[in-house]
């Protein structure tokens, strides 16, 4: 079963690397922040994935917290460019 | 191997897939509003079919648990973030890419071939 683990880390690390460089190239903000999103769910799905590949399925509180985190930032980096404040 | 994890193997081939098709499509795709498309696809369906996967191996119920809240809130936050940037683009001005080059389109575009063929099958029926 760790294999199997290994590759789809394997194949989720190289969809995030492919999403990075679109986040780092995309000629609009909107751009960035779609590709900063999706990064963000394959992170969550990359932490979940490595506590079952080492054994420890304590990571999925961490993983937890980075999906919550992830939606707050996205919305709060969408409030900030659309109306240049936060508040 | 046991059945299950022939299952969440399987699930775990499917998920990663996906992750990588729709990255390919983030990256490749024309335009803002194409790009929305593979975007919204990965969140919701790479992250289903890796869950469900890990779902199978989970050695506990409370890791059960942990998996099924992180699935509940991923399905509740990504398609709303989705929908979020893509309306903020909207207000924004941004008009998609349309067959013209951009821009909005006209009600009818120019195609006088088109136009009178609409028009006669419409006169006949």
């Amino acid at each position: 079963m760790t294999h199997i683990y290994g590759a789809a880390l394997i194949a989720l690390l190289v969809s995030m690397f492919l999403l990075l460089a679109r986040a780092m190239v995309g000629p609009t903000v909107y751009d960035r922040l779609l590709a900063t999103n999706a990064f963000g769910t394959k992170t969550v799905l990359f932490v979940a994935l490595l506590g079952f590949f080492s054994g420890r399925p304590d990571f999925l509180d961490m993983a937890l917290v980075y999906a919550l985190i992830n939606f707050v930032t996205t919305v709060a980096v969408l409030k900030l460019v659309q109306d240049s404040r936060l508040a | 191997m046991s059945v299950l994890d022939w299952i969440s193997a399987i699930l775990l081939a499917l998920g990663g897939f996906v992750a990588l098709t729709t990255a390919v499509g983030v990256l490749r795709m024309p335009d803002f509003f194409t790009r929305i498309h593979p975007a919204g696809k990965s969140d919701s369906l790479a992250q289903l079919l890796v869950l469900g996967a890990l779902l199978l191996q989970a050695p506990s119920w409370q890791v059960a648990v942990k998996l099924l809240l992180i699935c509940g809130f991923l399905l509740l936050t990504t398609p709303s973030s989705t929908y979020a940037i893509a309306h903020a683009a909207i207000t924004d001005g941004r008009q998609p890419l349309t067959g013209n080059g951009g821009g909005p389109q006209p009600a009818k575009p120019n195609e006088p071939g088109v136009g009178a063929a609409t028009g006669a099958s419409e006169a006949s029926s």
